[in-house]
């Protein structure tokens, strides 16, 4: 039997997703209950799809980002922005919708500065999103003027904490934005031109495929997401804090595409397996919670917990496992 | 013969090719000897197993009448033999005296004599007449520069053989003079000197022998006073004189109008001003040895990096032709020389690859229907008759000549007026070979204008109305109607340049 080639792309990412939820069950059984109370879903699951918003909001650009061979490494500074900017701006008593189109248009702006040095100058993309991680977080600062800021608007702190049918806005917000991202590439040409340009793009360009558009689209895709994440946050905890909002989720992003099977050098990529890859991530966070080890090994536990994933998954470990169940088969003991 | 090195038999198997086939070469002791042939002949091959960069999988070689089997450069280097890349493999960031000294650096007290590595590098530059300062970096010196210390290191290291693969490929004139004057003193030295080159001029100028290779053979050499040009440019492209003609395509010439002209149209750096006009339906060949401009010729045409002077017009209409794009919007397309780095995409299947070009045209927002794709793809396999089990098929996997008709598909969806061939048949089987050949004559009969470049001569007679023939960056000849034949392009391929009036 063969499966669809999309099935068959995701499988190894949803088992291992399986096998982690089945492991931490056995550690902690309470950890697939659901139940619902004040009109709102409660549980470990939930949980996991809300707290992992920001990041997988993060992975749907990243992956873009990756599979043209680049790296994204602004994005959390950029949510930093983004959420400083929508803070500052509902503080100053701008209607909602003004204050989200800037904040978007804010993110969208960084990653066109980003796509620029890439494309443009030809700076290498580690480097040139890096100059962005780093200044990022003195623009937020700017922005909230070295404070906290903090802001009362029901309706910003809704993309935080609202819940829609009872399902928390964060999750709709991230599923929504990966449903019309993985439409518009699938349905247009977008997809296909950024795989061109990703596997092969000195054949791309003799092509006639215009790589430097390709290239900068990416990378303002990527920006627009970090500006919902960031968003997400800000809203969250109804302020703006410029140091610590989206701090270190460039790497979870990264990780969560990497986890998703997507190659670092570019090419094919499944923005799906990047989501499950996020949620994989926050649901070793928050097993790692509830199994009740001491906090201060959580990191510790985590690394280890990807290592053994990347491992598991890595197409080198394939062939080894292949020869020696072949050499067990063939010595007789 | 004093023989300093002798090779026998050397042979190295790669999966699926032979790139040396039992090849002998024998140095002898004080001599220049050129290795010629065209890309892929084995040349490097053969230099990398006599460096020990690959393990060789058959033969013998003989170092001093000693048998010898180095298992790395370094290995090489330590018995006597160095050798000196086209890309200089040196630091460029360190200084000049610290790259002579590299790994044997003078100590004292435990720490680097700095003061005696710069004396000691002063000392070893004093025989190549290069009076420079030795504290400041290489990258601060011209190419020809790093090139003498290349060889300066490399000699003061290997004291028996030296090995230069195109050394002179980014030089000038005078920087070339200067570089064959410390050959020749070398060589008094009893040096033996491997020298690669493309350039004719340079290998007659410099070499004492010469050996050529062609699909991993030795198919001949000696010494260079006794082989002529002629004879020389027959054995590295496999052409026999003595040969039948193959008949020329008989076909009137179109007086319509022509479907693109160029005038003044160059890139410094790259390729000279050039002018050509092509006509509907008319195959113009390009003819001339590697690095004679040809690729280069076809890459400004196509935009790709752009020209920088003259004017082009294509279907009647002055076009700026600054990028493939617009090249393409003119109604070009260009099947590149090096299909794996400039023409496929490797990781995509035989669909999306056919459908790369007519997309981009498009843009993101105009997909074209899958249904549509499906049927243009099997279209396209079945008239080129591309083996591949389904469209899907990785093209990365498909064999170089059904990877050729893919690109080649890619062009021919897109129905251009005027198609650029760069090496349309090269390092494909006789099957696909013979269908490309088919393929070329139909497409031209159906009006399309084509600009082939081809090493394989007699395809070339044999379908070109018009052939060209290019050397050192330039148009040198052009043969057209019943003057196309395979002797005459070899014939203007070979002439001596004309004598320079000034110096």
């Amino acid at each position: 039997m063969t499966l669809p080639a999309g099935l068959a792309r995701i499988l190894p990412m949803l088992a291992t997703l399986v096998l982690l939820v089945a492991a931490i069950t056995v550690v902690s059984p309470g950890f697939l209950e659901i139940s619902v109370a004040n009109g709102r879903l409660y549980g470990s699951p939930i949980d996991v799809l809300n707290r992992g918003a920001p990041v997988a909001l993060l992975a749907i650009g990243m992956t873009l980002v990756i599979a043209t061979g680049g790296i994204d490494l602004s994005v959390g500074a950029v949510m930093a922005i983004c959420g400083a900017v929508a803070a500052k701006m509902v503080t100053l008593g701008y209607p909602l919708p003004v204050t989200l189109l800037a904040a978007l248009a804010t993110g969208a702006a960084c990653g066109l500065w980003n796509g620029l040095l890439v494309s443009v100058l030809r700076i290498q993309p580690i480097i040139a999103t890096l100059i962005l991680m780093v200044a990022g977080r003195g623009i937020a600062q700017l922005v909230t003027e070295g404070a906290i800021l903090t802001f009362s608007d029901p309706g910003l702190a809704f993309l935080g904490s609202g819940a829609v049918l009872g399902v928390p806005f964060p999750v709709l917000l991230w599923t929504a934005a990966a449903v019309g991202t993985i439409l518009v590439l699938r349905r247009t040409a977008l997809g296909f031109l950024i795989e061109a340009v990703g596997v092969n793009a000195r054949a791309a360009y003799r092509a006639g495929v215009n790589t430097r558009v390709t290239i900068i689209a990416v990378y303002v895709v990527s920006g627009l997401c970090a500006a919902l994440a960031g968003l997400v946050v800000t809203a969250d905890i109804r302020g703006a804090d410029a140091n610590n909002a989206g701090l270190w989720l460039e790497l979870d992003a990264i990780l969560a595409v990497v986890i998703g099977g997507n190659s670092l050098l570019g090419g094919r990529f499944s923005v799906v397996a990047s989501l499950i890859g996020a949620m994989i991530t926050q649901t070793v966070n928050t097993g790692i919670l509830l199994a009740g080890f001491p906090p201060e090994y959580n990191l510790l536990i985590k690394a280890w917990i990807v290592l053994v994933i990347l491992v598991v998954q890595s197409p080198r470990l394939r062939p080894l496992l292949a020869r020696r169940r072949a050499m067990r088969r063939g010595t007789p003991t | 013969m004093d023989a300093v090195l002798e090779a026998r038999g050397i042979t190295k198997r790669f999966p699926g090719t032979v790139a040396l086939d039992a090849v002998d070469f024998t140095l002898a002791r004080g001599e220049v000897h050129a290795l010629l042939g065209e890309n892929g002949a084995g040349k490097s091959t053969l230099i990398k197993c006599l460096t020990g960069a690959y393990a060789r999988d058959g033969g013998t070689v003989l170092l001093d009448g000693r048998p010898v089997a180095p298992r790395s450069t370094a290995d090489a280097q330590a018995l006597g033999i160095g050798t000196v890349y086209q890309e200089v493999n040196l630091l460029p960031n360190l200084t000049v005296a610290e790259n002579l000294m590299l790994g044997r650096e003078p100590r004292r007290l435990g720490l680097t004599d700095r003061r005696g590595a710069g004396r000691e590098a002063a000392r070893l530059l004093a025989d190549y007449d290069l009076d420079i300062d030795v504290t400041r970096p290489l990258d601060a010196y011209s190419v020809a520069v790093q090139q003498i210390v290349a060889i300066a290191r490399a000699v003061s290291l290997s004291d028996k053989v030296l090995i230069l693969d195109e050394p002179t490929a980014s030089l000038d004139a005078a920087e070339v003079e200067r570089l064959f004057g410390i050959l020749r003193r070398l060589r008094g030295r009893g040096l033996a000197i491997v020298f690669i080159s493309h350039f004719l001029d340079q290998v007659y100028a410099i070499a004492d022998r010469l050996t050529v290779l062609r699909n991993g053979r030795n198919v001949g050499g000696g010494p260079a006073a006794g082989v002529d040009r002629l004879a020389l440019v027959n054995m590295m492209l496999g052409h026999d004189l003595a040969q039948a003609e193959t008949g020329h395509r008989a076909r009137a010439p179109d007086d319509g109008p022509p479907a693109a002209q160029f005038r003044d149209f160059g890139r410094s750096g790259r390729v000279e001003p050039f002018d050509l006009t092509i006509r509907k339906g008319e195959i113009v060949g390009l003819a001339g040895l590697l690095g004679s401009g040809r690729t280069e010729m076809a890459e400004a045409i196509f935009g790709i990096d752009g020209s920088d002077s003259g004017t082009a017009e294509v279907g009647g209409t002055a076009r700026r032709l600054d990028s493939p794009r617009a090249a393409i919007r003119a109604g070009m397309g260009f099947c590149p020389e090096d299909r794996k780095t400039d023409g496929i995409v490797a990781d995509l299947g035989v669909r999306e690859n056919m459908m790369l070009a007519l997309q981009a045209r498009r843009g993101w927002t105009r997909p074209v229907a899958r249904r549509e794709q499906d049927r243009m793809v099997a279209d396209y396999i079945r008239r080129l008759d591309i083996r591949t089990p389904h469209a899907e098929k990785r093209v990365g996997e498909l064999s170089g000549g059904n990877q050729q008709k893919v690109i080649l598909a890619r062009w021919l969806l897109m129905n251009p007026g005027f198609l650029i061939l760069d090496e349309p048949t090269r390092g494909i089987d006789v099957g696909a070979h013979a269908e490309i050949i088919r393929v070329i004559e139909e497409l031209c009969d159906r009006g399309m204008s084509l600009l082939v470049i081809s090493s394989e001569l007699d395809e070339l007679a044999a379908y070109s109305d018009r052939v060209i023939v290019m050397r050192d960056r330039r148009q040198v000849a052009e043969l057209a109607g019943a003057a196309v034949s395979t002797g005459a392009i070899v014939a203007a391929i070979a002439a001596a340049p004309q004598q320079r009036t000034a110096p």
